[in-house]
């Protein structure tokens, strides 16, 4: 251990200001890096479910022409 | 060489990829933060303060492996722009697409910790030498692959103008790693060399190591899960992504 107390830690020796706000912009980034495709894997299947829900309402409406459907692969 | 071949056409097709590549991010995002979380802790509870710059240089722990990281990252972006030139393969587009927003935060915090650092070790916060110069144009290179994936109506087109700046950027490759030996910069050259063991001592060097392999790590997982995000996005009419959210849904 490099310091003996907490405060010893915070202060790190003066230079504070500098160490703690490169670390919190280092660990924003990562944090941005690691949310950015989570959220977008969520809203992807939020938004196909969505698709997928509409489209089999179109259908149980009695006939209406099908937009959007799935090409068979 | 047989199943070299066979990989590489298996590489061409997505959801081959999407099936094998999920359990693969998964552990790596996890090796990979603790990794991080490891190496940074080290490096600034642990690690002996340094003797001219007090514990300053602890920034090191982060400027390190973001600036390496972004470097690889754009390195990575080249090649697949190319494989995606030569060869056409769909998935390389997609790395592309995947690796340029990692990249460009990976580049924004290797400069913002470079001129935190750069103050009370240097007394300014930034200069116009070798490095910090050709390290913002990497940034500018990012933000041209990205723009051009966006401004460009059509996919294939924007992806193959995408692809030919990731291409060309590389120049700026070298002319980061090199350029504390071209040219007189306040930048020092390389601490880790092939040849020679590390100019600084092991309880300093082994924190950045340990935090430069767990960004790596991270890295790797961000980005096959983009990639994957890239593949249900483009197969988002077939049939088997279809089974796939609606197996989500129930």
């Amino acid at each position: 251990m490099s310091f003996t107390s907490w405060h010893e830690f915070l202060y790190m020796g003066g230079h504070y200001p500098f160490v703690w706000s490169a670390y919190a912009i280092g660990v924003f980034g990562v944090v941005v890096t690691l949310l950015r495709p989570l959220r977008a894997r969520r809203r992807f299947f939020a938004e196909q479910g969505q698709r997928l829900r509409r489209q089999s309402s179109l259908e149980s409406d009695g006939g209406a022409e099908r937009i959007d459907a799935p090409r068979p692969s | 060489m047989g199943r070299l071949k066979t990989l590489w056409h298996r590489l061409g097709s997505p959801r081959w990829f999407y099936e094998i590549s999920g359990p693969w991010a998964a552990g790596s995002l996890i090796v990979g933060l603790i990794g991080i979380a490891v190496g940074l802790v080290w490096g600034l509870a642990i690690a002996p303060p340094d003797y001219l710059q007090g514990n300053s240089f602890r920034i090191m722990y982060l400027h390190v492996p973001a600036a390496i990281l972004s470097e690889s990252c754009y390195i990575l972006m080249g090649v697949a722009g190319a494989v995606l030139l030569i060869w056409r393969m769909k998935l390389a587009d997609m790395v592309v697409a995947a690796a340029a927003p990692i990249g460009v935060v990976f580049c924004i915090v290797a400069l913002l910790t470079g001129a935190i650092w750069g103050r009370p070790t240097w007394g300014t916060w930034w200069v116009w030498d070798a490095r910090t110069t050709s390290m913002l144009v990497l940034l500018f290179l990012y933000f041209g692959v990205m723009a051009l994936r966006q401004a460009v109506p059509r996919e294939e087109s924007a992806g193959r103008a995408a692809a030919i700046l990731a291409v060309v950027g590389m120049v700026d490759i070298p002319i980061i790693k090199y350029s504390v030996d071209w040219w007189l910069t306040l930048h020092q050259t390389s601490t880790f060399k092939l040849t020679s063991a590390p100019s600084m001592p092991a309880e300093m060097y082994l924190p950045l190591l340990v935090s430069v392999l767990g960004f790596y790590t991270f890295f790797f997982g961000v980005l096959l899960f983009g990639v994957g995000n890239e593949v249900l996005m483009r197969e988002r009419r077939t049939q088997w992504v279809t089974d796939l959210v609606r197996s989500r849904q129930s």
